[in-house]
């Protein structure tokens, strides 16, 4: 070749990217890509990331079940979404490929370990008569690369004493620096993570390190390889930025709400995908006074939160919707007791052990109707990453300061996705301020359930002298909360607590709309993780010069005020949710609004593109 | 004085500031029922303990028994059905200075609330378990319980019950309770003295107390109960005392790892009895299978009293020393380094994005892998020479 071999490849700039990466749940997928999101978080990207995993932990190897995937979507502008199609696939095996072809947009670049792509793999990815596409001739429309992964980290770790299935182990670093080779990335945070991680394994962390720098340099040396690509830093606001997941999000917005209480956080829970890293991201913070308690099922999970903010502090329990189902009963307590309690809910796809590692947003109707008996209790919902933070921080609020249990509703979607997040300080976060009672509010008498002015009780803790006071699920008398079966003060209780919650609206801040005129044809009205591929869509389609609206609730129960009026400023109202239109039945039963639906129930979130059609549709009907 | 071991640390007479502990609240039990003189005898130890009226909670599930802590002047919460276990497990871990007592039945303990009163058990969070054990369904109107014997005819068993029934204590010595004991309602005196013991006692106290319900279930314990019938049928343990009954005239022996009665006389002293050792861990587990069926001749005796006791950390302890130990680890929590996290980036400095572009020059001009990575002598032979990057 009479290339320029001395000369730098060539750099393309490229103002956003859609990569994914995929192979086999025992691949280390999640980590590279996991990795290769925060190294473009670090060096100023916005990034957006979808993961997308089989339930089982190692799933039938090679088969198209087993199939993991990550996708990040990082750009030099901003980013709303993961992407719609991917401008590169990174496939381990036939069968990823298989999985995701259909996702790669015409002209994209598949990179493809052809290691496994051998007869066995070929065959159990259904592949008809084994025939191999990376030679097949089937994939002339994309940029091919076949790179055997698997020989050249055996290779590079020649001479270190790790066995072949420990240095196979090591092919997604390999991976990881080769992509981070082609998009003028350093190594560097990768190469601290593992230095932290393989600490005390350092013949692992010595193999990983090489496998990570062998994929780097063999980008440099490659011939197959001609050009890498650069994506500037975004232009986004000035500030410090971390990277953070959903769940991540929840948890910190948790420990930052007790904080702000001066209370003792104490989270009861039982393991459940998605909502487990909440239990992992807790658990770290001792220090903080968060105790977690792995309890015995669902109900105890719920059961003991009941009992810490009993005591005092405030309780937290977090599932998904098969645990979310044993909790009701305890919800109704939590009600009647009228103390502080928030109920995270990360949705996956349902109805009953469902689709525990995909999303959905089906458990709206559980949220706000699943209990015995008149129960309403504030639902709230987080729409990215980083409102998982927000949304969990205003839970506490709620329930610490109108003493009542809160639901928060995040979805797999959300919780596992990740973005830049310009973090608060401490001190611009508000104060919450728990309704605590120092003596007796009737003469020399305690009335647990006397009411102030937004209907909420005071807080009178085991402890404080003169303030002995029963509580109990069974129904009570006004004011003094002994038993009642009395037929007119059951029909007056029931009145208050409802009024109590539907007070809650008050603190709220009115609704707004996300983008687009304040009356007109379309209003696009969604809830929860759907915010980006909505916020992308109707962004797009008001460049078109259509006449379209975007507002996203956050409030679910109570609604925000101004909402009923809202709606009846636009021709038509388009409802997008990941169910069959929980929020739209809601939204008509409250405000005889004929507002339409788009309705994807796939377990997948949306992309741009189904909201832009549908709207397109709607306008055009 | 037919005492357990250890009371005699509670005085005769209350104190002379005695606190009433009853509420206002008008008690709603069945007259006659058991239950009343367990109320009796629980406000009379707390009025005597001491303890202050606020420091105290009562927390109980569902049935007749769950009623208890709206007639104390206590804090009290009546919770749900079978999960007073689990508020208790999380009241405790945030309040470990208080003084903690949980009320339950067999339905609400052992059938409903079975997987919790186990955890409860083997994490041993430290409050006091009065398990009312009446062989029924009272607030329900009368169904079979699941320490209902078998055959016992019930309104949903009118054929008799085909379910084998728990033995409670045999459940709680395997669940690794480390207070375990029993008494009953028509020995208020006993009742006292174990349950005095049981507040002493940090960890799970389990009290199990022969209830009677004179409305579904009337007499049931009444060959332990009736002073014609108590003495060949029961067996009061005390700790370092040997194993007798019936009046000092039989004991209990272990011959061949069995437990069996021997007559007090001629052939054997009570010095041939077995000897209570309320820490002996293994015949604790002999003690809780003296469960037989006191219709049938030669059943062994039931015993009372405290069976077992075990000093092993109580689960809020633990959960504390954790928190403090973080605390002095990591230092207080500080909520900004934790929302700032371990890897942070500006945007708006420039020089910072200068001295990125600068590092990445100098990696793409890093000639020192070369040497290092045995691959690359791979790589060099399977490609021709131009290949590669000099």
């Amino acid at each position: 070749m009479s290339t320029s071999l001395k000369q730098p490849k060539p750099v393309e700039t490229r103002e956003n990217v859609v990569i994914l990466f995929a192979g086999d749940s025992g691949d280390g997928i999640q980590l590279t890509g996991s990795q290769f999101t925060d190294t473009n978080a670090l060096f100023g990207n916005d990034v957006s990331t979808f993961p997308n995993f089989p339930a089982e932990i190692r799933a039938p190897q090679g088969t198209l079940a087993g199939v993991s995937g990550y996708q990040l979507h990082f750009g030099s502008v901003e980013i709303f979404t993961p992407g719609d199609q991917c401008d590169v696939l990174v496939v381990m095996n036939a069968a990823a490929l298989k999985a995701n072809l259909g996702k790669v947009k015409k002209g994209g670049t598949i990179i493809a370990n052809s290691d496994g792509f051998d007869k066995k793999n070929l065959r159990l990815a259904g592949y008809i008569d084994e025939a191999d596409p990376l030679t097949d001739g089937s994939l002339a429309n994309f940029h091919l690369h076949s790179v055997d992964v698997t020989k050249l980290t055996r290779t590079a770790l020649e001479g270190t004493t790790l066995g072949m299935k420990e240095k196979d182990r090591c092919k997604n670093m390999f991976v990881l620096g080769f992509i981070n080779w082609m998009y003028s990335r350093e190594n560097a945070l990768t190469e601290g993570f593992l230095r932290k991680k393989f600490i005390k394994k350092p013949e692992v962390l010595e193999a990983n390190m090489k496998a990570l720098v062998a994929g780097y340099n063999y980008g440099e040396t490659s011939e197959t390889f001609t050009t890498r690509f650069e994506v500037k830093a975004a232009p986004m606001p000035k500030g410090t930025y971390r990277s953070i997941t959903g769940n991540q999000g929840t948890a910190l917005g948790l420990i930052a709400g007790a904080q702000k209480a001066k209370l003792d956080l104490f989270y009861g829970s039982y393991p459940i995908t998605p909502a487990s890293d909440i239990l992992h991201e807790l658990s770290r913070h001792k220090n903080f006074g968060v105790i977690t308690f792995q309890a015995e099922d669902e109900i105890a999970a719920i059961s003991s939160a009941i009992g810490a903010s009993y005591g005092g502090a405030i309780g937290i329990t977090a599932s998904s919707g098969p645990g979310i189902a044993l909790k009701t009963e305890a919800m109704g307590l939590a009600f009647m007791l009228e103390i502080p309690l928030v109920i995270v809910n990360v949705q996956r796809g349902g109805p009953s052990t469902g689709l525990p590692t995909r999303t959905e947003q089906a458990d709206l109707w559980q949220a706000v109707h699943g209990r015995n008996g008149e129960a309403p209790i504030p639902v709230i919902a987080a729409s990215t990453p980083i409102d998982c933070f927000e949304m969990a921080f205003e839970a506490v609020q709620i329930a610490v300061e109108h003493m009542t249990p809160v639901i928060l509703l995040t979805d797999g979607y959300i919780a596992n996705g990740s973005e830049p997040w310009r973090f608060p300080a401490s001190k611009d976060l508000p104060e919450i301020k728990p309704p605590y009672i120092k003596e007796p509010n009737d003469g020399d008498k305690f009335l647990p359930y006397q009411r102030d002015e937004r209907g909420v009780r005071p807080w009178a803790l085991p402890g404080q002298p003169g303030l002995q006071h029963r509580i109990g699920g069974i129904e009570k008398q006004d004011k003094t909360g002994n038993i009642s079966y009395d037929p007119l003060n059951h029909e007056k209780m029931v009145r208050l607590r409802a009024e109590k919650v539907a007070k809650i609206a008050d603190r709220y801040k009115p609704i707004r709309l996300d983008s687009g005129p304040s009356e007109g044809e379309l209003l696009i009205l969604g809830w929860g993780s759907t915010y980006g591929a909505i916020r992308t869509a109707a962004l797009q389609l008001q460049q078109e010069g259509y006449s379209v609206a975007h507002v996203h609730i956050r409030h679910l129960f109570p609604f925000n005020k101004g909402l009923g009026p809202l709606l009846k400023k636009y021709k038509k109202v388009l409802i997008p949710e990941m169910n069959s239109g929980q929020l739209r039945q809601m939204l008509r039963a409250e405000f005889l609004v004929d507002a339409q639906g788009l309705n994807k129930i796939q377990g997948m979130p949306f992309t741009s593109e189904e909201i832009r059609a549908g709207a397109l549709q709607l306008l055009k009907a | 004085m037919s005492t357990t071991n250890g009371i005699s640390a509670i005085p005769a007479q209350g104190r002379n500031d005695k606190i009433d502990f009853s509420s206002d609240q008008e008690i709603r039990w069945c007259p006659g029922c058991g239950d009343y003189s367990i109320l009796k005898q629980v406000q009379t130890l707390l009025e005597q303990s001491g303890k202050k009226k606020e420091d105290v909670v009562f927390i109980s599930g569902i049935g007749c028994s769950s009623r208890f802590p709206y007639y104390l002047d206590t804090y009290g919460l009546h919770g749900i059905h079978g999960r007073a276990p689990a508020i208790v497990s999380g009241l405790r871990s945030v309040r470990p200075e208080l003084s903690v007592w949980m009320i339950t039945g067999d339905g609400d303990a052992l059938s409903i609330g079975g997987n919790h009163i186990i955890h409860l058990l083997r994490r041993n969070v430290d409050v006091n378990v009065l398990l009312f054990n009446n062989e029924i369904y009272g607030l329900t109107k009368g169904q079979y319980s699941p320490t209902s014997p078998e055959g016992a005819v019930t309104r949903s068993t009118p054929m008799g019950s085909t379910d084998h029934p728990f033995n409670p204590l045999a459940l709680v010595k395997g669940a690794d309770g480390t207070f375990i004991a029993r008494s009953m309602d028509r020995d208020p005196k006993h009742m006292r003295e174990v349950l005095a013991r049981a507040d002493a006692h940090r960890g799970t106290s389990l009290v199990e107390i022969y209830q009677n319900c004179n409305v579904f279930n009337d007499g049931a314990f009444e060959v332990f109960t009736e002073k014609a019938n108590k003495p060949g049928h029961t067996l009061f343990v005390e700790h370092g005392k040997p194993l007798t009954f019936a009046n000092g005239t039989k004991g209990i022996c272990i011959k061949e790892m069995k437990p069996r009665i021997i007559d007090i006389g001629p052939d054997f002293s009570p010095n041939d009895c077995w000897i209570h050792d309320e820490r002996d861990n293994f015949k604790a587990s002999i003690l809780v299978r003296l469960f037989d069926d006191p219709r049938f001749e030669g059943a062994m005796p039931r015993p009372f009293g405290v069976f077992y006791v075990n000093d092993r950390p109580t689960h809020e302890e633990k959960l504390q020393a954790q928190v403090k130990k973080a605390k002095e680890v990591k230092g207080p929590g500080d909520l900004d380094a934790l929302l700032k996290g371990e890897h942070t980036w500006t945007i708006g400095s420039i020089d910072q994005l200068r001295h990125r572009r600068r590092t990445l020059a100098a990696r793409r001009s890093f000639p020192e892998w070369k040497a290092t990575f045995p691959w690359q002598r791979a790589w060099e032979e399977m490609c021709a020479p131009s290949h590669v990057e000099h």
